[in-house]
C-alpha cells in the first residue's frame, strides 16, 4: 500500500516489512558468501553458496519481481547447484583444499585482487546510480503484473538476446555431448535380451554359480559349498582364490578328538544355529536336513 | 449460480489482507492436516498393498488398525539416535531438516476451498497465492532434493552416497519433466496462480454437437490429457515412490539415501516423503481435476462449491491421486536405473515439448479464428488422440507379431508339446520321521504332497470351516466375532 502510494509521486519508499527482510537476510547472504570462500571442505561450500542463492532469491521476491525470485530458486539453487553438489560427491567426501600453497603468494595476491575487483565494481555501480530516481518494479512493469512484463520485454525487445543465449546454451550442451559420447557400432553392444539368450542356449550353468551353501561349515570364500551328498561343489570354488583347505567345523554327527577343543557344549550345530540339537541335526550325506 | 460461485471464487486480490491470527490459523491447521495425511496415508498404504496381496495388513492398534502408523511413529520417535562416526556432523544433522520444510512449504499455495467464513473473517481457504503460485510448489520440490542428497552424502557410507547420486540425477531430470507437463496448463489458464487456475476450470465451454447443446469437460485432465500423464508420471519419480523408487532400492542399495539414519532424522525423510506425496497428489487435484470443485454428478446440487463442502471434494480427490500412487507400488517392478532415464529424458521431456508446441498452435489458431478452447480440443483433440491411439494399439501388435504367434503355437502344442513332466523325484507321499515330522524326500525338500490349503479368512462368513479358525489370521474365532470380517 503505502509502496503504491509513494510511486505515485516519483519516489519508492522501502516498507518496514521489505527493511527488516533485508537487514536480516543481508547478513547471511553476505557471510554465506564469505563461509564459501573460506569454508575448507568443497561440499560445505557449495552449501554456503545455495544459502546465499537463497537469500537473493528471497531479495527478488521482496523487490516485486516474484518470477526472477523463484526461477532463481529453481533453476540455481535446484538444478545448477546440485550438478555442482553432484560432481562434488563423485570427486569425494575427502578431498578438502590442501592448505600447501603451490603458488608463492598466491592467496596474498587473490585477496588483493578479489578486494580490488568488489570494489571497482561496487563503486561503478554506485557511481553510475547515484542521484538516479527510484521507481520501483510496480510502477515500470504496471498493471499486467510481473510474468506478463518480463514475458512481454523477452520476446520483443529482447528476442535477439534471448534467442542467441539459447542458441549458446544448446551449442554448449551439443558440444559436451559430443565430446562425452563414444561412438559404438550399431549392434555391437548386445541387448539384454540377446546377453540373457545366449547364455541359456551356450552355457552349461544359466543360473548363478552355487556360491557356500547351506552345508558350508566356515565362512571362508575358500571353502567351497557344499552338495546335498556333503561333498564339495566344483563349481562354487572361488575365481582368483587358490583353491586350500580351510578350517571347518566338523559335521555334527562326528565324535572324538576333533569337537573336544570346540567352545560350544551343545556341539557344532548349536553354534550353526540349527534348530534339531545334537540328535536330530543334519549329517551331510545321510540325506536329512533339519526343518527350516 | 454464477454469481453465487464468483462471489465464492477467491482472486488474486483477496490475498494478504487476512488479520494475524488467521493466518495462524491456516498454518497450525495446513501443518495438522499434512502431518494427519501422512499419518493416514501410512496407514492406507499399507491396508491397500496388503488388500492388493491377499494380506490383511496392520490390524492391531485402534480401531481396526487405524492408528497403526501412529504407533509407528512414536515408536521412530524413542529410538536410538545413531550418528555415524564417518558423518558429517552438521550436515547430517541438516539433511532431514531441509527435506523435510520445503515439503510442508509448498502446501502453502494450494487452494483447499472457497471463500469462507471463519470467526466472523471471509477468507479464502488457502494460506497464501501469488501471481508465481505454482513455481512456489516447484521451488519447493527443487530444495527437496537437497535433504536427500545432503542426507546421502553426509552419512559417509557408500550405499547412501550412490543412493543420493542417484536421486540427484532422477530428481532433477524428471522435476523437467513435470515443468514441462503443466506448462500447457499455464497457457490454458492464463496464470500461475494456484487459485485463477481452480477459478479456470469452473466452467466448461457450451457446445452444440449436431444440435443438441451441452457443457464441455473443463478438467484440464480432460483438456489437456498428454500433460495430465506426464505429469503422473513424472511426480511418481519426483516423489521416490515405486516403480520409481531407485534412491531408496531396497534389492540394491539396502534403504538407499537413509540407510544410516535412525530415529527422528528417519522420522523426518519419512514424514517429507509422504508430504511430498500428498502435496503432489493436491497439486494434480488442483492443476487436473479441478481443485476444490464439486466432480460433475454433484456440482448439479447448487451448494456443492459453497462454504466446507469443497474440503471434502478436494481431499476425496488427494485421497483418490494417493490411491494410485500405491496401487503403482502394489503393481509395478522396478525400473532399471538406465531404462529409468532414458525413459525421463528420450519419452517424457520430447512429448512434453511436442505437446507444448501442439497446445500453443490450438491457443494461437483458436484466437485468430476466434473459436473456443474447448470446442477445438473437443473437435480437434479428441479424433486425434483416438487416431494417436488406434496407431499405437497397431503398431504395438506389429511389433509383437512373432511373439503373439509363438504363444499361439505353444498353446496349441506345436512348439514345445506338454508333455507330462518326466519323474525326477519319485513322488512321495507323507513320509514319516522318527521325529514324527514330515521329511524331506531323497534329501531335498519338498512341499508334502498331502498339502491342504487351508480356506480364505475372507471367505469364512459364508462358509464356516471350522479348521480354518486356526489358520493364523490374526483373528481368535470367526464365531464369536463375526462382525470384524469386513475390517481387513
Amino acid at each position: 500500500m503505502t509502496a503504491l502510494a509513494a510511486a505515485a509521486d516519483g519516489a519508492v519508499q522501502i516498507g518496514t516489512g521489505e527493511a527488516v527482510v533485508f537487514w536480516i537476510l543481508g547478513p547471511i547472504a553476505v557471510l554465506g558468501a564469505l563461509g564459501m570462500v573460506f569454508s575448507r571442505n568443497a561440499v560445505h561450500s557449495a552449501l554456503f553458496l545455495v544459502n546465499t542463492m537463497l537469500a537473493l532469491g528471497v531479495f527478488y521476491v521482496v523487490q516485486e519481481a516474484p518470477f526472477l525470485g523463484a526461477v532463481q530458486i529453481i533453476v540455481y539453487t535446484g538444478a545448477i547447484m546440485i550438478l555442482f553438489l553432484f560432481v562434488l560427491m563423485l570427486v569425494g567426501r575427502d578431498s578438502s583444499d590442501s592448505v600447501v600453497e603451490t603458488l608463492r603468494g598466491q592467496r596474498v595476491a587473490a585477496t588483493v585482487l578479489g578486494v580490488g575487483f568488489a570494489g571497482l565494481v561496487g563503486a561503478g555501480i554506485a557511481r553510475a546510480t547515484e542521484g538516479t530516481a527510484v521507481r520501483g518494479l510496480d510502477a515500470v512493469q504496471g498493471a499486467e503484473g510481473n510474468i506478463p512484463a518480463i514475458a512481454r520485454l523477452l520476446f520483443t525487445r529482447y528476442l535477439l538476446a534471448f534467442e542467441v543465449t539459447s542458441a549458446l546454451l544448446i551449442t554448449a550442451a551439443v558440444g559436451a555431448m559430443v565430446l562425452a559420447h563414444t561412438e559404438r557400432e550399431a549392434g555391437s553392444r548386445q541387448s539384454q535380451k540377446e546377453l540373457s539368450r545366449a547364455r541359456f542356449l551356450t552355457a552349461e550353468h544359466p543360473q548363478t554359480l552355487p556360491g557356500p551353501g547351506v552345508y558350508a561349515r566356515a565362512n571362508s570364500i575358500a571353502a567351497p559349498g557344499r552338495l546335498p551328498d556333503g561333498s564339495p561343489s566344483p563349481l562354487s570354488f572361488a575365481t582368483g582364490v587358490e583353491p586350500q583347505d580351510v578350517d571347518e567345523l566338523p559335521p555334527a554327527r562326528s565324535l572324538g578328538v576333533e569337537r573336544a577343543g570346540l567352545p560350544h557344549s551343545g556341539g557344532t550345530d548349536a553354534a550353526l544355529g540349527t534348530l534339531g540339537g545334537a540328535t536330530t541335526g543334519p549329517t551331510p550325506g545321510s540325506g536329512q536336513e533339519p526343518p527350516r | 449460480m454464477n454469481l453465487l460461485a464468483a462471489r465464492n471464487q477467491p482472486t488474486l486480490e483477496d490475498f494478504g489482507h487476512d488479520v494475524w491470527w488467521i493466518v495462524l490459523i491456516k498454518i497450525v491447521g495446513i501443518f495438522a492436516v499434512l502431518v494427519l495425511m501422512t499419518l493416514f496415508a501410512i496407514v492406507f498404504e499399507r491396508k491397500v498393498v496388503a488388500r492388493m496381496q491377499q494380506r490383511i495388513g496392520p490390524n492391531r492398534v485402534g480401531p481396526r488398525g487405524y492408528l497403526q502408523s501412529l504407533a509407528d511413529g512414536l515408536k521412530l520417535a524413542f529410538k536410538e539416535d545413531i550418528m555415524p562416526a564417518l558423518a558429517d556432523r552438521p550436515v547430517y544433522f541438516l539433511a532431514p531438516v531441509i527435506a523435510t520444510i520445503p515439503a510442508f512449504l509448498a502446501f502453502s499455495v494450494i487452494p483447499l476451498g472457497p471463500s469462507v467464513s471463519i470467526f466472523g473473517h471471509r477468507t479464502p481457504l488457502q494460506l497464501t497465492d501469488a501471481p508465481i503460485g505454482v513455481l512456489i510448489v516447484l521451488a519447493c520440490s527443487a530444495m527437496g532434493v537437497y535433504g536427500i542428497v545432503l542426507g546421502g552424502w553426509a552419512s559417509g557410507s557408500t550405499y547412501p552416497l550412490l543412493g543420493s547420486l542417484r536421486s540427484a540425477a532422477q530428481m532433477v531430470s524428471y522435476e523437467i519433466a513435470m515443468g514441462l507437463s503443466i506448462v500447457p496448463v499455464f497457457l490454458y489458464a492464463g496464470t500461475l496462480s494456484t487459485s485463477t487456475i481452480v477459478a479456470a476450470q469452473a466452467d466448461g465451454s457450451r457446445l452444440s454437437f449436431f444440435g443438441a447443446g451441452f457443457t464441455g469437460p473443463s478438467w484440464y485432465a480432460v483438456l489437456l490429457p498428454v500433460s495430465f500423464v506426464i505429469y503422473a508420471v513424472a511426480v511418481v519419480g519426483e516423489t521416490n515412490r515405486a516403480p520409481f523408487d531407485l534412491p531408496e532400492a531396497e534389492s540394491e542399495l539396502v534403504g538407499g539415501f537413509h540407510t544410516e539414519y535412525s530415529s527422528l532424522k528417519f522420522a523426518l525423510f519419512f514424514l517429507a516423503e509422504y508430504v511430498n506425496m500428498v502435496t503432489v497428489s493436491a497439486l494434480a487435484a488442483t492443476l487436473f481435476l479441478g481443485g476444490w470443485r464439486a466432480p460433475w454428478p454433484i456440482s448439479i446440487w447448487d451448494g456443492a462449491n459453497t462454504g466446507w463442502w469443497p474440503l471434502l471434494w478436494f481431499f476425496a480427490k488427494v485421497v483418490m491421486a494417493l490411491f494410485v500412487f500405491i496401487w503403482l507400488r502394489g503393481t509395478l517392478p522396478r525400473l532399471r536405473y538406465d531404462q529409468f532415464m532414458r525413459f525421463g529424458w528420450k519419452v517424457l521431456v520430447p512429448t512434453a515439448l511436442v505437446w507444448i508446441l501442439v497446445v500453443a498452435t490450438l491457443r494461437t489458431v483458436s484466437r485468430e479464428a476466434e473459436l473456443d478452447g474447448g470446442e477445438i480440443a473437443v473437435f480437434v483433440g479428441v479424433p486425434v488422440a483416438l487416431i494417436l491411439l488406434a496407431g499405437l494399439l497397431v503398431a504395438s501388435r506389429i511389433s509383437n507379431r512373432t511373439t503373439r504367434i509363438a504363444a499361439a503355437n505353444a498353446a496349441a502344442g506345436s512348439t514345445n508339446p506338454t508333455e507330462p513332466e518326466p519323474e525326477v523325484l519319485p513322488a512321495v507321499g507323507p513320509r514319516r520321521r522318527p521325529d514324527g515330522g514330515t521329511g524331506p524326500a531323497g534329501g531335498f525338500p519338498v512341499p508334502p504332497m498331502d498339502l491342504k490349503v487351508p480356506p480364505s479368512p475372507r471367505l469364512r462368513s459364508r462358509e464356516p470351516v471350522a479348521a480354518g479358525g486356526l489358520v493364523g489370521t490374526g483373528r481368535r474365532t470367526s464365531a464369536t466375532t463375526p462382525e470384524q470380517d469386513g475390517d481387513v
